[in-house]
């Protein structure tokens, strides 16, 4: 009989999340992943400032709660320190292609062997729904109130293709978690973001495009649909740094 | 025991801090600390430990955050422009009760400044470095044998503390050789009961955090920790005594000026002048104490600082105003000459005869 | 031994940081107190660069020569800016190969030594400082000079070892030629 039943990799505290938010599948896919992987004992995480800010709480793993960015500083930090456990990193958008910007090239660039969830929704949602710096062109929000406008706010970021100029990086694939099919998808890219990690191959980092029904001002429903209409053709899935791909070809 | 060596003091810090145990060093090169990152790069591959040059000092910072956190001594150096940068990093330190150590080899300011010697991170260093209500144990080195001495011993309070310790040194200090007598190597780093290393599927999982949203909690951690500085106030200040013994003036100076200091104290004492010295050693905590009860015995203080007098408040405040303390600085850069500070004391030991 | 409080200037890249490391040294294996104080910076690159030296019986206050018993010189701005600072009765050791004029002083002892010409003649190119060390070393007795030995072997690191033998006999050149 099977019955489904909470990763061990994810305490009993209940999450905060929003109704249509995908954090909570990611988180479930993260605990999966290092359940299935035998490393809950070794490993540690290491959680962001913005939504996942909490993670500390639902991780059953050691945790360390990170300055806004500085999630894969703190990550090299522990992975240089305690070279045999199992580092990882949660962290948004605002988090990890804004402030923390300087922090995810030059971890990607050393190759540091650690493993990043990025969780792309286009928004900073902690706060109250401002820019960020993958918000849409004409996306509405708090701080681009007429929509944003490249004139003046930019261009938005795409993560896994910026980091694939780099030669440091051993794995970027983006995923997204709005359909079951897709969340079977993303659960193989974490898995294997975690298992490069355990085999020393280097740097990998999972970006999920991910959804914020209450700051994108939709329903959950709607949310899934915004993903596929207006997310992915701006941040197309695929995977784009395999070394071991590239290697057995 | 070992050997004398000669050193320049930034090598003293580095060497001082592989004996003291520390494997782990991320730092970030500016000028005039850079040897301390030079001499761990040098050193730190041979004996299984890390040296990173981060990408800014604000990963380097948060570098030694994640390492500290697993139980491990790290440290970073700066000095004062990077220091700046790095107060974020330190306040998280703070926040999470975790001990490092950040040595900081000051430089002339404001913004880029200059690069020749300075104390003018006084303020930044006592105050606690960075947003919130926090100390960091801060210690003056006036020698390269207290540059190596004070690395050990920032590490041992820190630990004993849960809060992170700064080294203060200058750009004299650290470019100076000396003869040095290096510490004996510490064989064990104690075990900590709070790193995260992960859990061995056998414990409750750890958390290092800062945040605490609940304002009940977070005044009550607030003040658990300022008990905690409470107990360093009292039992860890550090200073030396330089004829004091009969002294009717009293110079209160740190690091460099301190050296200058004495050079002035001789030839003052020669003309027969009573002046002495109260060097601290720990600027927070800060040997209040000691200046309270020299406020019994001297008419006049003089603070000796390469700042716009800085310390010099710290005097006051210990010893409540009740003596006159007169400020002899010099910033950007300059050093008082021993000539300067005769001055100064020839103005105080005049007034007082003036009477 | 006398206590000196030695400035060596010149220009960067003359050697004179390693000059003074060598007196320093000496000091170290004497058993004496003893502060060795660079300039740093920018400056290094081909501009002004000195050290300042202290050899002391006692404990080493500041480690700033303001006052030099003992000037060693290796280009005219050094002269210029360190003449009016030495003590009386103090003494100048110039490199007279690179500085034209004379010490104007007339309470302090000038010693010249054309040290640059020196080593070009020798062939001892890049070793005028350790020639002009030589006479001071000779002249002043700042240091024993039973113990110079020791002390190159200190402060020339173990890949360069191969010039010691060069350095030596520089220091041995700059007190002959003042002796």
């Amino acid at each position: 009989m099977i019955v489904f039943d909470k990763p061990k990799s994810l305490t009993d505290a209940v999450f905060h999340y929003c109704p249509g938010c995908t954090h909570g599948i990611v988180h479930r896919l993260v605990a999966e992943s290092i359940d299935e992987l035998g490393i809950e004992g070794r490993t540690i995480g290491i959680a962001p400032v913005g939504c996942s800010v909490l993670a500390y709480n639902y991780f059953a793993c050691d945790m360390i709660e990170a300055a806004h960015g500085r999630a894969p500083a703190v990550a090299t930090g522990v992975k240089r320190a305690l070279p045999d456990r199992i580092v990882f990193s949660y962290q948004g958008d605002g988090d990890l292609a804004s402030i923390g910007m300087c922090e995810t090239v030059s971890t990607a660039a050393r190759g540091e062997n650690i493993t990043i969830i990025f969780i792309n929704n286009a928004i900073y949602g902690m706060t109250g729904g401002q820019m960020a710096p993958t918000s849409l062109i004409g996306q509405v929000t708090q701080t681009s109130p007429y929509g944003r406008d490249p004139k003046t706010q930019g261009y938005p970021i795409r993560i896994c293709e910026l980091l694939a100029t780099l030669d440091g990086p051993e794995y970027l694939a983006r995923v997204t978690v709005n359909s079951v099919p897709h969340v079977r998808q993303a659960k193989k890219a974490i898995k294997k973001a975690f298992q490069n990690q355990i085999e020393g191959k280097g740097f990998s980092l999972v970006e999920v495009v991910s959804s914020c029904p209450t700051n994108w001002g939709v329903t959950p429903l709607e949310a899934m649909k915004w993903i596929d209409e207006k997310m992915i053709p701006q941040y197309p899935l695929g995977v784009y740094r395999d070394r071991s791909e590239e290697a057995s070809r | 025991m070992q050997e004398k060596v000669l050193m320049k003091g930034n090598e003293a810090i580095a060497e001082a801090a592989i004996l003291a145990g520390c494997r782990h060093y991320f730092g970030y090169p500016i000028t005039p600390q850079t040897e301390v990152a030079a001499y761990m790069a040098k050193k730190m591959p041979k004996i299984g430990g890390t040296f990173l040059q981060a990408e800014s000092e604000i990963a380097a910072i948060n570098m030694v955050y994640g390492a500290a956190s697993t139980g491990k001594r790290a440290m970073t150096s700066s000095s004062s422009p990077g220091i700046a940068l790095k107060c974020e990093g330190i306040s998280y330190l703070a926040g999470s009760d975790l001990p490092a150590l950040i040595v900081n080899v000051q430089r002339g300011g404001p913004g880029l400044g200059g690069i020749q010697p300075s104390q003018s991170d006084y303020y930044l260093a006592t105050r606690g470095p960075g947003h919130g209500d926090f100390h960091v144990i801060v210690l003056a080195p006036s020698s390269v044998q207290e540059m190596a001495d004070l690395t050990g011993k920032a590490f041992e309070l820190a630990e004993k503390y849960r809060m992170p310790a700064m080294l203060l040194a200058d750009g004299t200090m650290g470019q100076m050789m000396e003869p040095v007598v290096l510490p004996d190597p510490v064989e064990t780093v104690p075990e900590k009961t709070w790193a995260v290393t992960g859990t061995g599927c056998a414990r409750e999982h750890r958390i290092i955090n800062s945040l605490d949203l609940s304002p009940v909690n977070l005044e009550r951690l607030n003040l658990e920790r300022f008990k905690r500085y409470e107990k360093v106030e009292a039992e860890e200040a550090m200073w030396e005594s330089f004829l004091m013994e009969d002294a009717e003036i009293c110079i209160v100076s740190c690091g460099i000026t301190a050296r200058v200091s004495r050079n002035a104290i001789v030839a003052a004492r020669e003309k027969g002048i009573r002046v002495g010295m109260i060097r601290p050693i720990t600027l927070w905590p800060f040997p209040k104490k000691a200046l309270l009860n020299a406020a019994d015995q001297v008419h006049d203080f003089i603070c000796v600082e390469l700042n716009m007098g800085q310390m010099a408040e710290d005097v006051e405040l210990a010893i409540r105003c009740r003596k006159p303390v007169a400020r002899c600085n010099r910033v950007g850069g300059m050093i008082p000459s021993p000539d300067e500070v005769l001055e100064a004391i020839y103005k105080a030991a005049g007034k007082e005869a003036g009477k | 031994m006398k206590n000196n409080e030695i400035i060596i200037a010149g220009f960067g890249g003359q050697g004179l940081l390693f000059s003074g490391k060598v007196l320093a040294y000496a000091g170290l294996l004497e058993g004496r107190e003893l502060s060795w104080l660079p300039s740093y910076g920018p400056e290094m690159r081909g501009g002004t660069a000195n050290c300042n030296v202290i050899l002391s019986d006692r404990p080493v206050g500041s480690p700033i020569v303001q006052h030099p018993t003992i000037l060693m010189v290796m280009n005219t701005p050094s002269l210029d800016k360190y003449e009016s600072t030495v003590v009386p009765g103090g003494m100048i050791f110039v490199d007279s190969s690179l500085i034209a004029r004379k010490v104007q002083r007339q309470d302090v002892t000038a010693v010249y030594v054309p040290a640059t010409q020196m080593a070009a003649d020798m062939n001892m190119t890049g070793l005028a400082n350790m020639i002009l060390l030589g006479a001071v070393i000779a002249k002043t007795g700042c240091v024993n000079e039973a113990g110079l030995a020791d002390a190159l072997h200190k402060v020339i690191p173990a890949r360069k070892a191969d010039l010691f033998d060069s350095n030596m006999a520089a220091i041995r050149a700059g007190k002959e030629y003042v002796s």
